[in-house]
């Protein structure tokens, strides 16, 4: 098979999708996609837990921890500029954030949503008091620090990618380990508690693998934007199910998905600064998600309650019009006196006459309808589903509303054969089949 | 009078324009779960109206469609013959009090003032006057002399009297309120509930979400028995039968049942 | 004009005012969002304008005025809508929602920035992020320092001032015209709805007013202490009033103090410690900012942790005396005038307990020790039998009009008679005689 002599820059894409676009290019694309695994296993528990913008404080707070830590490091005598006292540095100032969140909680008046604002704009600010003192004091060297803001990944060595892929490692592992609690705590907390599980120790556990990977994101994405790692992959993930597990493999896929094609897409273009392409990436596939997924996607929602009011739109204007004929006793029912029977607007009742008569259910001739055999049959099953799925409710209300899930569509407007003939016999049983009921026989006649 | 037993099959009114809340077919679901299944009645003007039904009977989802607080598949709802936006100042509502934020910086008196809202419309003041109505208002719950405690420092039952001082602050000619006695002590309830009767005797039509079936004889004048549809409706004395109680509540009502009754042989 | 004043007048007067107007303006807005409990909103949209305003700004090519306006409030309107779609289509909480929803339009921003930088456009990132007010310096020549409020002047003074101003203007507008509808949409939507105040439309129009208080402010604090500014002032004022009105005008004061403190303390304060130069000023607006609120928070006289404790405290204090009154008071009717301290320390429940409330009450002259132990004075006689009146009172009532029985009303009874003051005193007489439910005879009421 030959292939169509590519031009440069789809060279340069293949190049850099296959990971053949040099040393750096290479190493930051292992990194952003092991990063993006990460962010979607531990931010996926973070969310359930309702705790995902923690990490959005968490990230803003560890900003006068990476300036503190350079500042006596560089008072020390030794390199400010280490990862190795920076992150330790960014952790520890944004725990430090997270427990005054809770501080400020407690006293009541704070909602935790202005506590979480206060904090993180406030921390935020210590942090950029401390960068201006760096940057005016002698040292003058604080270049490196400013990248924690938007984050540098152009600048990922060997070591930092190893250092992240350590970190992923670590989260698969310890949440591996702890799947069955976390999900239990994070279900029902007070439950989980009295069944022994030591609810305090696997939230501390949680809060620390967010921490890990907050910390290893700063550099990778920029505090501003850290939190986006944590957060966007599982939501899309949840977008396609409703199983934890699969939540889970969903959420690191489109983490890794996200951090693969955000490196690759700025290696490519110039200019487009990696961290933000990144969540960008993630944007992009949450967007498809909401649009596409097929149980909560809008398409799907949108078509579903389409098809919902036009069934029951059509339902009802069949079932009317058998009504109407049967109670003046001749086949032909005006378009008013239609509108007055359902109470609805004539112009809706006009359109949904005209959609039954193309449908061939409605034969109309100057401002009146008629059923048609075909319309007739459909209006007498559906009267009669109708009439049975009444009295259903009616006699076995204690079951009903909680027990039997009907759903939309398979209640009264498209009862299946089998839910009729079961309440037809369960009816039956009580001697309670309405009077008035479309006769069957005719009915299977029709139908046929 | 409606008759005692469901007739639902032929049960669509005209929009009857001295009828304060005609509904048709009107039909409500949650995701792809319906709450509230093909609902047609209308209420009768100057009566005391009870909703029952069991949880999940879509009762605050009745009121709240009414009001077009969450939107419905099908149906209409009419007041006195028209739809809700022309008879809006008609129509007061009393919300859940659990729905509300009580460490809200407000006084009882503000929350009452908030019933003039409506009259006084957008953008302009609340008036001198319209704080004495709100006072008066509170002064017929008797709640004047609490009318500058900020409301996380009321009672239950306080709080609940300042909700019915707003809505008649609101001077409406029809309200819907959910769940009125709900967690309110027995002097209150016995406040509310001559309250509610003054409301009928000027003519005023009150409809309340009720969960105590013990009290509905004495309290209300008709009754909306709601499970998904409406299994019946209309006066009191005629609808809240045994057998209707038992097609609203199906089994779960028997435990209930047998107390109350137990209860009422007790009593005499 | 001397010197100093005339340095002040060029490089400190005019981001003094701008640092003032900001921190006002967002503190009007951020009053409606903490009471709404929607503070990180304040966060998501103040990052979420960013792609506005830069798209306004590579279409108009201006950096001030209109365009960058309608796009900053676009964009947060966008923000909101998105918010609400991703919360009702994920089934997740706002936060995650918001947490989904402004990184992404803040890379955006940011990307699209880059793209401008490529075009030699001058907009910055550091900007964004922490302000330059240091910047906003008034431009005068000698000549026009002697008439500063020449039209020459003024058109000096920077576009981004005109900006604040013009924000402030909109912001006070709105909250002084539509408090009323603010309030009631934030204290309960569906009534607001209900009345004709549609609480979405109201939640639309606070998301552009923070938008345009974000842009606004963008030149003074950036995009992230800009939250401080709406966050910590309407918070402090919340600690300290349970009044809206009140809560408004403390906030003002507030913000007020926070821009001229923290502008003091970067500008001159820095210098003064030996630092070269000013500190960031945002930064020390958001960190002022803070310090007042964890001042509000420890020592607010109503809802400060100090408070609460003392309260608290002086409440257990009354609560162990009036018990041990009440206990000695009902030993003595069973003619045991004097319980030994191991009897009391039972009957109290800790010993601890006990021997705090006999020092208090002998040192209040209301019990006495006695060689076995401790007894009334006249005068705790007198205060026991307030307390026992009450208790018993509260117990008939509880069992009259509340419908208890007779033996679980005790323990409600033991709770409520310490609150005596409130409504005790205007419970009606049994109609049993003055017997309460258990038989124990209720002392006379002293006046």
């Amino acid at each position: 098979m030959t292939l169509p002599a590519p031009n440069p820059a789809w060279a340069d894409l293949l190049d850099a999708l296959t990971l053949q676009r040099g040393y750096t290019a290479t190493v930051v694309t292992l990194g952003t996609t092991a990063l993006g695994i990460a962010g979607g296993i531990v931010g996926t528990f973070a969310l359930l837990r309702k705790r995902a913008l923690m990490a959005d404080t968490l990230a803003h707070a560890s900003l006068p921890g990476v300036a503190g830590a350079f500042m006596i490091a560089t008072a020390l005598g030794a390199s400010g500029k280490s990862l190795a006292v920076l992150l330790p540095g960014a952790a520890i100032s944004g725990v430090l954030g997270v427990l005054l969140v809770h501080m400020l909680t407690r006293t009541g008046r704070i909602r935790p949503d202005a506590a979480m604002a206060v904090v993180l704009s406030v921390t935020f600010g210590l942090g950029v008091v401390l960068l201006s003192v760096i940057q005016k004091s002698s040292s003058g060297q604080q270049a490196g620090l400013s990248t924690f803001i938007y984050g540098q990944t152009a600048a990922m060595s060997r070591t930092d990618v190893l250092v992240i892929a350590c970190a992923a490692a670590v989260a698969a592992v310890v949440i591996g380990l702890i799947l069955k609690e976390l999900t239990y705590a994070s279900f029902d907390r007070s439950h989980a508690r009295v069944s022994g599980i030591p609810v305090g120790g696997i939230d501390l556990t949680l809060m620390a693998l967010v921490v890990l990977v907050t910390v290893v994101a700063l550099q990778a994405v920029g505090l501003v934007l850290a939190v986006a790692i944590l957060v966007i992959p599982p939501v899309t993930a949840r977008l396609w199910t409703n199983r934890l597990r699969r939540m889970l493999a969903l959420s690191a896929l489109f983490g890794a998905l996200g951090g693969y094609t955000g490196a690759v897409a700025s290696a490519v273009f110039e200019r487009l600064p990696a961290g933000s392409v990144i969540v960008l990436a993630s944007g992009g596939l949450l967007a498809i998600s909401l649009i596409a997924a097929p149980n909560r996607g809008v398409v799907g929602a949108a078509w579903r309650s389409a098809r919902l009011r036009h069934g029951m739109a059509r339902d009802h204007a069949l079932r009317a019009l058998y009504e109407l004929a049967d109670r003046s006793g001749g086949p032909w029912v005006s378009i008013h006196e239609l509108a007055e029977h359902r109470g609805a607007s004539p112009r809706s009742t006009r359109w949904i006459t005209r959609v039954l008569s193309l449908t061939g259910y409605v034969q109309r001739n100057a401002g009146r309808a008629r059923l048609t055999p075909r319309g007739e049959a459909d209006a007498k099953r559906i009267t009669r589903n109708h009439r049975l799925w009444e009295q259903y409710l009616l006699t076995f209300a204690d079951v009903a509303p909680t027990h039997v899930d009907v759903s939309a569509d398979h209640a009264e407007h498209a009862l299946g054969t089998d839910i009729v003939a079961h309440l037809e016999r369960a009816l039956a049983d009580r001697g309670a089949l309405p009077d008035r009921l479309p006769d069957h026989t005719e009915l299977e006649g029709a139908g046929a | 009078m409606n008759p005692p037993t469901p007739k639902p099959f032929d049960a669509h009114p005209e929009h009857d324009p001295s009828s304060p809340v005609s509904i048709h077919a009107l039909t409500v679901a949650y995701h792809r779960k319906p709450v509230l299944w093909d609902v047609d009645l209308d209420i009768h003007a100057g009566r005391l109206v009870a909703v029952v039904g069991p949880n999940g009977a879509g009762k605050s989802t009745l009121i709240r469609a009414c009001l077009g607080l969450i939107p419905s598949a099908t149906g209409n709802v009419r007041f006195w013959g028209e739809p809700y936006r022309e008879q809006r100042r008609r129509i007061g509502y009393v919300p859940q009090r659990d729905e509300v934020d009580w460490d809200f910086p407000v006084s009882a008196l503000d929350v009452a003032a908030m019933g003039r809202y409506a009259q006084i419309g957008w953008f302009r003041r609340v008036s001198r006057a319209h704080k004495d109505a709100a006072r008066a208002c509170l002064n017929r719950v008797g709640m004047l002399d609490y009318a500058d405690r900020q409301i996380a420092q009321l009672s239950g039952g306080q709080q609940q009297r300042v909700f019915l001082a707003r809505a008649l602050a609101q001077e409406a000619d029809l309200y819907f309120m959910d769940e009125p006695l709900a967690g309110v002590d027995a002097a209150t309830e016995r406040a509310i509930v001559e309250i509610l009767a003054k409301l009928r005797d000027d003519g005023k039509t009150v409809v309340c979400v009720h969960h105590d079936l013990q009290t509905i004889e004495r309290y209300f004048d008709d009754v909306i028995m709601l499970n998904m549809r409406v299994v019946a409706t209309g006066n009191v004395a005629d609808v809240f039968t045994p057998d209707n109680l038992r097609k609203t509540y199906g089994g779960r009502l028997t435990t209930l049942d047998r107390a109350g009754h137990a209860l009422g042989t007790q009593g005499g | 004009m001397n010197d100093t004043l005339a340095t002040f007048v060029r490089v400190d007067l005019v981001p003094l005012f701008a640092a003032g107007a900001a921190a006002l303006s967002c503190a009007l807005v951020g009053n409606f969002l903490v009471l709404r409990r929607e503070s990180m909103l304040g966060d998501a949209i103040s990052h979420a304008v960013l792609p506005g305003i830069v798209a306004a700004f590579l279409v108009a090519d201006t950096r001030a005025g209109w365009p960058m306006f309608v796009g900053a409030a676009a964009a947060g309107i966008i923000a909101v809508l998105l918010v609400e779609l991703v919360r009702r289509l994920g089934r997740v909480e706002s936060g995650a929602a918001m947490g989904v929803v402004f990184p992404v339009m803040f890379a955006a921003g940011v990307v699209l920035m880059e793209r401008a930088a490529a075009r030699h456009v001058d907009l910055d990132a550091s900007c964004v992020l922490y302000g330059q007010l240091e910047t906003l310096t008034w431009d005068l020549t000698p000549d026009m320092l002697r008439a500063p409020l020449s039209s020459e002047a003024l058109g000096r003074v920077p576009i981004e001032f005109w900006m604040l101003l013009g924000s402030l203007a909109l912001v006070s507008a709105v909250v002084v015209l539509g408090f009323k509808e603010l309030r009631v949409a934030s204290f309960d939507p569906q009534l607001a709805t209900s009345l004709g105040f549609s609480s979405r439309l109201i939640s639309h129009a606070l998301a552009v007013l923070v938008a345009v208080v974000t842009v606004a402010s963008f030149k003074a604090v950036g995009s992230i202490l800009v939250v401080a500014m709406l966050v910590c002032p309407a918070a402090t004022a919340r600690l300290i009033t349970d009044r809206l009105e009140v809560q408004l005008w403390l906030s003002v004061v507030v913000s007020i103090v926070t821009a001229g403190g923290a502008y003091a303390l970067g500008a001159f304060g820095a210098p003064a410690v030996g630092l070269p130069g000013s500190v960031n000023i945002a930064g020390s607006m958001a960190l002022f900012a803070g310090a007042l609120l964890a001042v509000a928070a420890v020592a607010s006289p109503t809802h400060g942790v100090l408070a609460r404790h003392a309260r608290r405290r002086a409440l257990a204090t009354r609560v162990s005396e009036e018990d041990l009154v009440g206990t000695l008071y009902r030993a003595e009717e069973l003619g045991t005038p004097v319980l030994a301290m191991d009897t009391l320390a039972q009957l109290m429940g800790g010993t601890d307990r006990a021997t705090g409330a006999v020092r208090r009450a002998v040192a209040a002259g209301i019990a006495a020790r006695e060689a076995r132990g401790v007894t009334l004075t006249d005068a705790g006689r007198e205060f026991g039998a307030g307390i026992i009146r009450t208790h018993r009172l509260w117990e008939t009532y509880l069992v009259e009009r509340a419908g208890l029985r007779a033996d679980h009303v005790h323990d409600p009874a033991e709770v409520l008679e310490h609150a005596r003051t409130e409504a005790g005193d205007r419970i009606d007489p049994p109609s049993t005689g003055p017997l309460d439910p258990h038989g124990h005879p209720i002392p006379d009421g002293s006046p």
